[in-house]
């Protein structure tokens, strides 16, 4: 035994073992890492980096200190709550003429704006007039406009003068900032961001019991059938998942309009009137079920891939054992099938979460979700609060993935 | 592998090159991409050689600020909205136009004589003026009958039927206003004020639940027609096409309607800023004015383009009375305040917003 661990095993070509061992073992990774480069690359430029752009959109915003650096430099000096001195007046006179010149006040203004409304125009007001600035500033300042006496521009002004902000997910949360710099919600009736929150998970948790309770009994069917009948099923199944999204909605929207298919079928078979027609489609009814549509065979399709593989031996012994049909399959049928249903749900609520298309072109007025309001504020280039409602809505969906790790456990999950 | 890089590398660089090449226009498609690509974009193409082709967004904006912002702009001339064009400027998105360059009118008049007041901002040149106007389905109400106000839009018992409005504050807020008996003249401080804001939703709350909102141009001719709504608000020139053009029963109700300048702009950092200028000038000169007015029902906004009658192109239909700018069609017509919208649009979407939400 000594001389074994005294003389160390060698390759036939005198080399260390071990370190032959290691060579070849390093070798291998490296031609693992180099066959995965390529998709690492990929997500990490397609999905990581934009992600973390996104988060830190969320807090960032230059608008305004970066066009005017001499005020925020005197907000960094002086504590909340100085009343803004003649040094202050100074410092933003020199800023207004750099942004004269250099065509930046609107940049400014809409940052400003973002925190307290109608401030847009005082800026870019203020700036066309900036050449005649001289001091005493604060008169001037106020001879232009008797608004930059008011605390609240001074107050919104120094929650922009430092890039990072938590402004927007105040925003995103229905707060707002009063001219002592205190939190407070927002009136009731601009409340609009926490109640499209829950309203969002709500209709998608909807959508997915409904998916689930139509696509059980469906992916059940295409588990038992036969070869070729189920192959023929499923091609109805698969059918609509490979058409465009757009076209399917707009079929929903043919079907489902006032003076659509479905109204005017019922209407000549005399189970609606003409002033009962159903109000299918520009509403939440109509969101839901275009949703539970399109999100169907996420449903399905996990579902099927787990019965496929659940002997019917298994609930055939059972009810030879004397179990009622019933019992057979809350016992024996449905604890089998969870990792479908788990991964089922999993896809269509997350995706629900966060679908668009569909929402805007057939939810009208009270069928839209929260990612109606974040293209919404893309589209009006708000982007940090839109980045701000984005990275709530992910951690949203984090948390309930992670919830469902606790309670199913993520390893029951089956996809496919 | 090296032979396959290379390959895909002059392939992308080709067609970098060729994109880099065509003038690229974005404008808010339908009837109204089409009648500047008629219009313009033809033209421009046919007497230059260049290339140049039309992109459609539901509101060129957006894109526009994005694309500068992202620093990749791959549109030349973008067709937005006054407020627009004027929020877009101050935030130097826009690349600025010298006036003097604009070329006077055919008749000689010096371009800035020739075109209407504020047609003509530091960033952009207007090509029209367009309204928003309601419109109605006339086989919905009997002669006589039909609806004649903009109050008769939110007065479901004498009018009966869905309504459409445009999804968004600007626009829809004046015209509650204006249904609710406001003046024009009024309108704009009326809504400076929280109850003037709170008294446009107190009059929208009255049709939002028979309401159906729009978002892209096209839509609200496609409403009518297909019977969804009785009458919907509509930007005048697309239920102008759909009437005369494709003989739709729709007509336009002349009351209580805001109108504005449209704006062509050239985006900051725009791949073909000078033929971007080119373009803008020849289809904003007295005889472009003219082609785009002939195509469809919005103003234009050189005098020397109305000089001579317009007649559609369908050779018969005279123009003058379905312009905006028609001064039997002024009588009770707001201009869209441009400095107000791009002070509180943020602020007053937000409200729409949550009030759109709400149940």
């Amino acid at each position: 035994m000594a001389d074994a661990a005294a003389l160390p095993l060698t390759t036939a070509d005198g080399r260390p073992l071990r370190d032959a061992l290691a060579d070849a073992q390093r070798r291998a990774k490296i031609r693992a890492f180099v066959l995965v480069a390529p998709l690492l690359l990929f997500v990490i430029f397609s999905f990581v980096i934009p992600i973390g752009q996104m988060l830190h959109r969320s807090i960032y915003h230059d608008g305004f200190s970066s066009n005017a650096p001499a005020v925020s430099a005197w907000f960094a000096a002086n504590p909340r709550g100085t009343e803004p001195d003649e040094a202050a007046f100074a410092a933003l006179a020199e800023d207004f003429r750099a942004m004269k010149a250099a065509k930046t006040a609107g940049e400014a203004g809409t940052r400003v704006n973002y925190t307290l409304p109608e401030t847009r125009s005082l800026f870019t007001k203020t700036a066309r007039a900036a050449d005649d600035l001289a001091p005493p500033y604060r008169e001037a300042f106020l001879a232009i406009d008797p608004k930059w006496g008011d605390p609240l521009v001074w107050e919104a002004m120094r929650s922009s003068s430092s890039a990072y902000t938590a402004d927007f997910y105040l925003v995103a949360t229905d707060f707002e900032r009063t001219g002592e710099g205190k939190i407070v919600r927002v009136p009731e009736k601009e409340r609009i961001y926490v109640y499209l929150f829950i309203k969002t998970f709500i209709l998608s948790g909807v959508i997915t019991v409904i998916c689930l309770l139509l696509a059980f009994p469906v992916a059940h069917l295409l588990a038992t059938l036969p070869m070729a009948k189920a192959n023929l099923l499923m091609i109805l199944v698969l059918l609509p998942f490979w058409t465009s999204l757009l076209v399917r909605t707009t079929s929903w929207m043919v079907l489902l309009q006032g003076q659509g298919v479905v109204n005017e079928s019922l209407l000549a078979l005399g189970l609606i009137s003409e002033e009962g027609r159903l109000r299918l489609i520009n509403n939440q009814t109509g969101t839901i079920i275009v949703m539970t549509h399109i999100l169907l065979p996420f449903m399905i399709l996990p579902l099927y891939s787990v019965m496929r593989v659940i002997p019917p031996s298994y609930v055939r012994a059972a009810r030879s054992l004397g179990a009622s049909s019933w019992t057979a399959f809350r016992r024996v049928y449905l604890p089998l099938t969870l990792p479908g249903i788990g991964a089922g749900a999993l896809l269509v609520f997350i995706l629900a979460v966060g679908y668009y298309i569909t929402p805007a072109l057939v939810g009208g007025a009270d069928g839209q979700l929260i990612s109606n309001l974040i293209d919404f504020h893309m589209d009006k280039s708000n982007w940090s609060l839109a980045a701000a409602l984005s990275a709530m809505l992910l951690v949203g969906v984090i948390l309930l993935y992670w919830l469902y790790d606790r309670l199913i456990g993520i390893d029951n999950l089956k996809l496919g | 592998m090296r032979k396959i890089l290379i390959l895909t590398t002059a392939l992308t660089g080709w067609a970098a090159a060729a994109a880099a090449g065509d003038l690229t226009v974005m404008s808010w498609g339908g009837a109204y991409g089409a009648a500047q690509t008629e219009a313009h974009v033809k033209p421009w193409a046919a007497k230059t050689g260049k290339g140049a082709v039309m992109v459609d967004s539901d509101d060129p904006a957006g894109p526009i600020k994005a694309m500068v912002e992202a620093g990749n702009v791959t549109v030349d001339v973008a067709s937005v909205e006054y407020a627009a064009a004027i929020r877009l400027c101050d935030e130097g998105l826009l690349e600025t136009i010298d006036p003097a360059v604009i070329p006077p009118g055919a008749d000689g008049t010096p371009a800035a004589e020739d075109f209407l007041p504020g047609a003509i901002t530091d960033c952009g040149i207007s090509t029209d003026i367009w309204a928003n106007v309601y419109a109605y389905d006339t086989t919905k109400f009997p002669e006589g009958a039909a609806p004649s106000t903009v109050a008769d839009f939110f007065d479901l018992e004498k009018f009966p039927g869905k309504r459409g409005l445009r999804k968004g504050a600007k626009g829809v807020l004046e015209f509650a206003l204006m249904a609710d008996g406001v003046a024009p003249a009024d309108v704009y401080a009326t809504l400076s004020t929280p109850e003037g804001v709170d008294r446009a939703f107190a009059k929208l709350d009255t049709i939002k639940a028979e309401t159906v909102w729009w978002e892209a141009g096209a839509q609200p001719p496609q409403l009518l027609a297909d019977g969804e709504v009785v009458m919907t608000t509509a930007y005048n020139g697309r239920i102008f096409n759909a009437a005369v053009a494709e003989g739709k029963p729709f007509k336009i109700v002349w009351d209580g309607q805001t109108y504005e300048n449209e704006m062509y702009v050239i985006p900051k950092g725009a791949p073909n800023k000078e033929d971007a200028l080119d373009f803008i000038l020849f289809a904003t000169s007295t005889e472009g004015l003219r082609a785009q007015a002939q195509n469809i029902s919005y103003g234009p906004p050189r005098k020397s383009s109305m000089k001579e009658e317009l007649i559609f192109k369908d050779g018969k239909t005279v123009m003058a009375p379905h312009l905006p700018t028609a001064p039997e069609n002024l009588a009770n017509a707001l201009a869209t305040d441009s400095a107000f919208w791009a002070d509180r649009d943020a602020e007053l979407n937000e409200r729409f917003n949550a009030w759109l939400a709400a149940n």
